[in-house]
């Protein structure tokens, strides 16, 4: 059953045609990674999945909804499909665990000694326990994304959205931000979606890769196909780009 | 200090009257700010005209005349005595103020809160009385203190349509006593009583808020 599907999907900011005619399916459990050169649309695309951002024309499907149809409770969706982001956007006035408490308490109305017990768990699992009572700003950019992560998780959704995750990060703090990202990715049942540069990882843990370029999904393949022989010229030139760095 | 012995219960009295009116307009005007400024900060454009419009009115009018309005034109339709309307006024006065205040300070949190906040499934107004206003609040401390002491010294304006507070008592006192200067010296004396706690209290919330940033 597909989690994700795109039809004849088109977005304008204004004149700007951000995306033309895309078309997508991602099925419940894939982990699809999304690439292109900056400007190519993938972070305009990722966020319509959460209703961020409309589109205009069009059909897009998530969990079942609908979101171009102005009667669906974009809420509804939001609960079951998480998004994590390239600034964190982490809660400046609350703890880490209360970051990660919150949505539960307000939105699924969580019993408040299980949400603590689910979130201590996370935070666990993100290797931040330490960490519980800390504000956001004493954190580093690798801790806070991990937070980020764990608050997205304790809403047990059915698909992340991840964009760029690790582009705001300094370098050695990537590999502990990807490791979190490998470790749900091995959770066969969770949908990922996710816009990166970070080509090692999408190599190991991605099933299929999408390249997209000026708005347009140009390849759809499987990861191995993909690196191995991309059909489009566009694609070819993105990885030779990208492998010389 | 004759004249403060002689009519301590007078000036008293009217400080009972500032002080309630007061509290009541800062309580008022609160409220009433917040919610203007949070309808002008929606995506709907006609609540944000609706939102523009209020406090343009009750910001570019004198509050003497808002005042005046209310308890000559309003009474006649609606009882209420010139404490009452004076109140309201000031609370009218003052939230258009507040409003512009707390809108800076919403404009002035980073969008990703908000977004933040709707992707991991809060509603607009959980993600507003959670995340952004506390923090647009940190932010706008300082001004709102500013517009907390100014309402203060303009509940004088009760005087003028005979609300009972300290200005009108103090009024009184010169009229009756012909010490027109002691009795406003101690009139000024009682507003300091009231201000100079308040302006401390918001500096102490001001450095506290930091310490904990």
């Amino acid at each position: 059953m597909s989690m994700i599907e795109f039809k004849d999907v088109e977005k304008y900011y204004g004149d700007f045609h951000a995306l033309k005619n895309v078309n997508l399916e991602i099925d419940a459990g894939e982990t699809v990674v999304l690439i292109g050169p900056s400007g190519s649309g993938k972070s305009t695309l990722i966020r319509t999945v959460n209703g961020l951002e409309e589109i205009q024309q069009g059909q897009l499907l998530v969990d079942g909804f609908d979101l171009h149809d102005p009667k669906t409770d974009m809420n509804k969706i939001r609960k079951n499909v998480g998004m994590v982001f390239q600034h964190f956007n982490l809660y400046n006035n609350k703890s880490a665990i209360e970051n990660i408490m919150l949505a539960p308490r307000l939105v699924l109305k969580r019993d408040e000694a299980e949400n603590k017990r689910i979130a201590m768990e996370l935070l666990e699992k993100v290797g931040l326990a330490d960490k519980a009572a800390n504000m956001p700003s004493e954190l580093s950019g690798g801790q806070k994304q991990r937070i980020a992560i764990a608050r997205s998780l304790a809403m047990k959704p059915k698909a992340l959205l991840f964009d760029e995750p690790t582009s705001a990060l300094d370098p050695e703090m990537i590999g502990d931000v990807l490791d979190v990202m490998r470790d749900i990715a091995a959770d066969s049942s969770m949908t990922m979606l996710v816009v990166t540069h970070e080509m090692s990882f999408a190599k190991a843990v991605a099933d299929r890769v999408i390249f997209m370029a000026d708005g347009q999904i140009l390849e759809d393949s499987s990861t191995d196909s993909f690196f191995k022989n991309p059909s489009e010229p566009r694609a070819q030139k993105f990885l030779s780009q990208v492998a010389n760095h | 200090m004759g004249l403060l012995q002689n009519y301590f219960s007078t000036f008293l009295q009217g400080f009972g009257y500032t002080l309630l009116s007061s509290v009541v307009a800062l309580v008022g005007s609160m409220l009433l700010g917040t919610l203007f400024a949070i309808m002008q900060v929606l995506p709907t454009r006609w609540m944000q005209i609706v939102g523009n419009i209020y406090v343009q009115i009750f910001r570019n009018i004198p509050l003497l005349i808002i005042t005046l309005f209310l308890y000559l034109a309003v009474a006649k339709v609606v009882k209420m005595n010139g404490f009452t309307a004076g109140t309201i006024a000031l609370t009218l006065y003052t939230s258009a103020f507040i409003a512009e205040t707390v809108r800076a300070g919403i404009l002035s949190v980073d969008s990703g809160q908000m977004e933040g906040a709707r992707a991991n499934g809060l509603k607009f107004g959980q993600a507003m009385r959670y995340i952004v206003l506390p923090q647009a609040f940190r932010v706008a401390l300082p001004s709102l203190g500013n517009q907390f002491i100014n309402l203060v010294k303009n509940s004088s304006i009760l005087a003028f349509v005979g609300g009972l507070d300290l200005m009108y008592q103090g009024n009184m006192v010169a009229a009756n006593s012909f010490d027109t200067f002691t009795a406003y010296i101690i009139v000024g004396i009682f507003y300091l009583v009231l201000t100079l706690p308040l302006s401390y209290y918001m500096q102490y919330l001001e450095q506290h808020l930091k310490a904990k940033a």
